[in-house]
């Protein structure tokens, strides 16, 4: 999901940077606000923190031949919502970015748009909905997290193609062809991540369920789903 | 099903999606020097083949500032990445299960 360095048109760079910029910002009021009201929340936010550095440095191979990493986004979308996690992808980006040549500094407001905006609100779209059609919550883990890892390629893929159309069969046909290259790679991958999110958050609801009530968990007959 | 017997099976689970890829995907493709074509390589640079043939009179206009010196200063680095996340990770591991176990013990006096 890393556009690299210099891949974008300046354009398109700024206008990611902006946007993203923008969602840095609220994101780190929401987390300033949550963390004001529960201190003690402050662990889990690490946690989350960290399970993104872990998972974003794991490349792993795809039944495609490629080998691509899953974002580790899942879990801070779940507990704190998807606000929160434009600041915690940032951090690992610009790490990445800097240390690593891996993505870039003109590229980085794309990819964090990707990793930290819209991945992360399709998965909290997805994890309300299945919890309100009540299913297990083991699953709507699993599916919450899986379906940020591919919503975050799949930006990435909707976000090089409108910079680079095809030249003959235009937006679409571009489209296609990245999806084909961060999408299908991604399947395998997104069904790891939804699975090693299920194992933290088994722990966490485990051994913080204090916290999880904090944020709004714990409601009832979740102990008994899971 | 025990908590811990799910645990091990998502994580048998995990291991399993990571190594079939590897035993399943055949080197079938030689490329121009009769070297099987690149085989498990990063998504994200394939993407940058898909740019370079749509586009190919894109230039990048910015080049990272620092680049890894090798690919082993780069994996050297990757691992740092991945083991200051586990490393807060088994902190917290740590911490919440040492007080999980004093509050279930009474204190001693």
């Amino acid at each position: 999901m890393h556009i690299m360095e210099g891949f974008l048109p300046a354009t398109h760079a700024a206008a990611w940077g902006a946007a993203s910029a923008v969602c840095v910002g609220i994101g780190l009021r929401s987390i300033a606000k949550s963390v004001r009201a529960k201190p003690e929340l402050k662990m889990l936010l690490g946690v989350s923190t960290a399970f993104t550095f872990i998972l974003s440095a794991l490349k792993l191979p795809s039944l495609t031949g490629s080998c691509s990493h899953p974002t580790g986004t899942g879990l801070g979308t779940i507990l704190f919502g998807p606000l929160a996690m434009a600041p915690l992808a940032a951090i690992v980006l610009l790490f990445q970015a800097v240390l690593l040549a891996h993505g870039g500094l003109t590229t980085l407001g794309a990819n964090i748009f990707s990793m930290g905006v819209a991945g992360p609100l399709v998965g909290y779209g997805v994890y309300r909905l299945t919890r309100a059609s009540g299913l297990p919550a083991g699953l709507t883990v699993f599916l919450a997290a899986a379906l940020t890892d591919l919503a975050t390629y799949s930006t990435t893929a909707l976000q090089l193609a409108i910079a680079f159309p095809d030249p003959g069969g235009g937006f679409s046909a571009a489209l296609a062809k990245f999806l084909g290259v961060f999408a299908v790679t991604q399947i395998p991958l997104a069904i790891s991540e939804g699975l090693l999110t299920l194992l933290i958050y088994n722990f966490i609801q485990k051994y913080s369920p204090g916290e999880l009530s904090d944020l709004g968990f714990g409601l009832s007959g979740e102990k008994e789903r899971i | 099903m025990s908590s811990r017997l799910k645990n091990f099976l998502l994580i048998v689970a995990v291991a399993v999606l990571t190594i079939l890829p590897l035993l399943m995907v055949k080197k079938t493709a030689f490329g121009p020097d009769d070297q099987p074509a690149g085989m498990f390589k990063g998504s994200d640079s394939q993407a940058e083949g898909v740019i370079r043939a749509i586009a190919p009179d894109y230039k990048p206009w910015f080049h990272s500032l620092l680049k890894p010196a090798s690919s082993e200063i780069e994996s050297l680095l990757f691992a740092l990445q991945a083991a200051l996340g586990a490393g807060f990770i088994g902190y917290y591991v740590g911490y919440s299960r040492g007080r999980a176990k004093q509050n279930s013990t009474p204190p001693v006096t």
